[in-house]
């Protein structure tokens, strides 16, 4: 199937009533859990994934990457009137948005934000339609030795990006393996890690630890009573949000600075949106005619970051459905739904599912213009969701983490392993432990241990087999980015001691 | 750094060297290698000594920049309680779900928190238990027809 039968296919899928119903909840609610700091796509899709088991799966996939990209359209909402970020990607957006709105400007930081949205969303999804067939052809050459040197690249990219500690992040990433690594063996059926336990030898669910790690945990961190908000004022009247002729003009070259580079930071694994945003800010001030500008309200440094999180999610969704490898906690997530709708994501995806994968880039328009809809007119609306107490969301997360997890199996053992999986949530936050290598390992555990031990029976266990060209570069290029740190250590050793010397 | 994670590193660190050294030793009583290849024991083996390796490090390096009296003072233990005691209140909810079902149990962790969490009037609290219980069932029960947690009693 050509790209463009694929994408009048795609419309075909999308623009059924069903497909559009879940498309609009799955923006709007994106919208609000952006909006609402504390609560983030990752323990949103995760708590939501059991109740869409009964669900047409094309359906609930459309609705759950409407949740993924719709937090990043409401995430700049929170930044620019509280200068807290709703979503950790649009932590960028606080430095300009918030001096903007401090100066009365805050319509246009809120439109300029939905337009960069919008624009680079859409070059996301153009990019992703393009390459994602592309590489699903490449990647069909792929056998074990390659695929467990993509996951061991994907992994030490998420560990060297996910914390300031290196050997935290890794550590965590082991925690994640040894968790998916409970249950019968793989080959053998060997019980592994049950403590004895019936109950456990089916493993541990991925989707009960997302659902603790997340959403259990991140209530646990926030239960400390918090004052109210102090929220700027939100313009009304459509004509007071929109940005001046002046101000697009400003902004074209943010528009494709924010499209191409969040695009490209979303395909490599582990880098994500964040990081996408703050690369496209430092170019957009490196490049600007104005730098001194930047931090006390340039509307180009709205535009950079809020569009490249959004071009991000095209890109990452690249790997997810062309490899079956996840780059970020949320992706992982998306990929665990997947699996549990019967999907295996890889090279054969687009072929053998065009009416999920085409199904959900023809959605991905629609959804990009219904939230430019929603963001520009009914922005004052979303905003007032600040004003709902801590105290009555708290709960909500929590009760809908039992009902997710419930629903999933109807098992009284599983919900205390919730409980434990909260605590472990907190602990991790509390204690400076990165909780996407943890997520990562557990969903790539299985995966990259079958894919290891594939590759060494078809070598009768010698090592060599991982020495082929392509699976040879990706383990030197992970080994590479894990030494990065090291180097940059001993070279802050190197520095400190010459000033030492120069004293 | 926070300041917890001054001294939370040390013991975290020991906490996952256990870890580590009890999934090499359940590993060495797996397969390592099979005439097929691998066995169950391999992949343990290897994250199992490269968790106990990466702890020691942490526990070292923690050992050797021992935590200043200004981050142990910083120390917020009045909001680890706060969420420790959370903690126990939801797992006193899922514990009272097998006597109380899902409704009774859920309104009165939702209580709790408003009430003595967030220190709001009990009235209040009250109503956005009964409320909140009752939206619950309504939704998930009646609507999505999904199977919430049923008890002895309710």
């Amino acid at each position: 199937m050509d790209i463009l039968t694929g994408l009048m296919h795609g419309f075909q899928v999308a623009t059924t009533p069903l497909s559009l119903g879940m498309c609009m909840l799955g923006v709007v609610l994106g919208t609000v859990i952006g909006v609402l700091p504390g609560l983030g796509p990752p323990a949103t899709i995760a708590m939501l994934l059991p109740l869409t088991m009964k669900l047409d799966p094309t359906g609930a996939m459309i609705m759950l990457a409407g949740i993924y990209y719709g937090a990043k359209y409401g995430g700049s909402t929170t930044s620019i009137l509280l200068n807290v970020p709703g979503e950790s990607s649009s932590v960028v957006t606080c430095i300009d948005g918030y001096q903007m709105a401090r100066k009365g400007r805050a319509g246009p930081a809120l439109g300029m934000a939905a337009i960069a949205s919008f624009i680079a969303g859409t070059f996301g999804v153009v990019a992703l339609m393009l390459v994602a067939p592309a590489l699903a052809q490449v990647s069909l050459a792929f056998s074990s030795p390659e695929y467990f040197a993509l996951m061991v690249m994907g992994l030490a990219m998420v560990v060297l990006l996910a914390g300031d500690s290196l050997v935290k992040a890794l550590l965590s990433m082991l925690v994640g393996l040894w968790i998916s690594g409970i249950g019968s063996d793989l080959f053998t059926a060997t019980s592994r890690f049950t403590f004895g336990s019936v109950q456990l030898l089916g493993g541990i669910e991925f989707i009960l630890v997302a659902i603790g790690v997340f959403a259990v945990g991140e209530v646990l961190a926030n239960i400390e009573p918090q004052d109210p908000p102090k929220m700027l004022p939100v313009p009304k009247g459509i004509r007071n949000l929109l940005p001046t002729w002046d101000d697009m003009k400003r902004c074209r070259f943010a528009f494709v600075n924010g499209s191409v580079v969040g695009f490209i930071i979303g395909v490599l694994p582990g880098a994500g949106a964040t990081i996408a945003s703050f690369i496209s800010y430092g170019i957009e001030k490196a490049v600007s005619r104005h730098p001194e500008e930047f931090g006390k309200g340039a509307i180009e440094g709205v535009a950079a970051p809020e569009g490249s999180n959004n071009a991000e999610t095209g890109g990452a969704l690249v790997p997810l459905l062309t490899l079956g490898i996840p780059g970020s906690g949320t992706t992982a997530i998306l990929l665990a739904a997947l699996t549990l709708w019967g999907f295996k994501p890889g090279p054969l995806f687009i072929h053998d599912q065009p009416q999920l994968f085409w199904g959900l880039v023809a959605s991905m328009y629609i959804g990009n213009v219904v939230l430019l809809i929603l963001n520009l007119p009914l922005v004052a609306l979303f905003a007032q969701l600040l004003r709902v107490p801590a105290y009555v969301l708290q709960p909500l997360i929590l009760g809908v983490s039992i009902v997710g997890v419930y629903a999933a199996d109807a098992s009284m053992f599983q919900l205390g392993l919730l409980a434990l999986f909260g605590l472990v949530g907190y602990a991790m936050r509390k204690l400076d432990f990165p909780t996407a290598p943890l997520v990562l390992g557990l969903v790539l555990g299985d995966p990259m241990e079958r894919a290891l031990r594939q590759s060494l029976m078809m070598s009768q266990g010698h090592l060599s087999i991982l020495l082929r060209p392509i699976p040879a570069t990706l383990l030197v290029f992970a080994a590479l980015l894990l030494a990065v740190p090291l180097f940059r250590k001993v070279n802050a050793i190197r520095v400190q001691v010459l000033e030492r010397e120069e004293a | 750094m926070k300041p917890l994670a001054r001294g939370g590193d040390f013991w975290s660190g020991l906490v996952l060297a256990a870890l580590g050294a009890w999934i090499v030793s359940e590993a060495h009583a797996w397969d390592y290698m099979t005439d097929e290849g691998p066995g169950p024991g391999f992949f343990p083996m290897w994250y199992g000594s490269l968790m106990v390796a990466l702890s020691l490090v942490l526990v070292a390096r923690t050992a050797l920049k021992p935590p200043t009296r200004e981050a142990q003072a910083a120390m917020n233990w009045k909001e680890i309680a706060r969420a420790l005691t959370c903690w126990v209140a939801f797992v006193a909810c899922v514990g009272l779900m097998n006597v109380l079902g899902f409704a009774v149990s859920f309104a009165l962790l939702t209580w709790f928190i408003v009430a003595y969490m967030a220190r709001r009037p009990h009235r209040e609290a009250a109503a956005i238990a009964i409320a909140g219980s009752a939206v619950f069932y309504g939704i998930f029960s009646y609507l999505l027809d999904l199977s919430l947690p049923a008890g002895y009693l309710f």
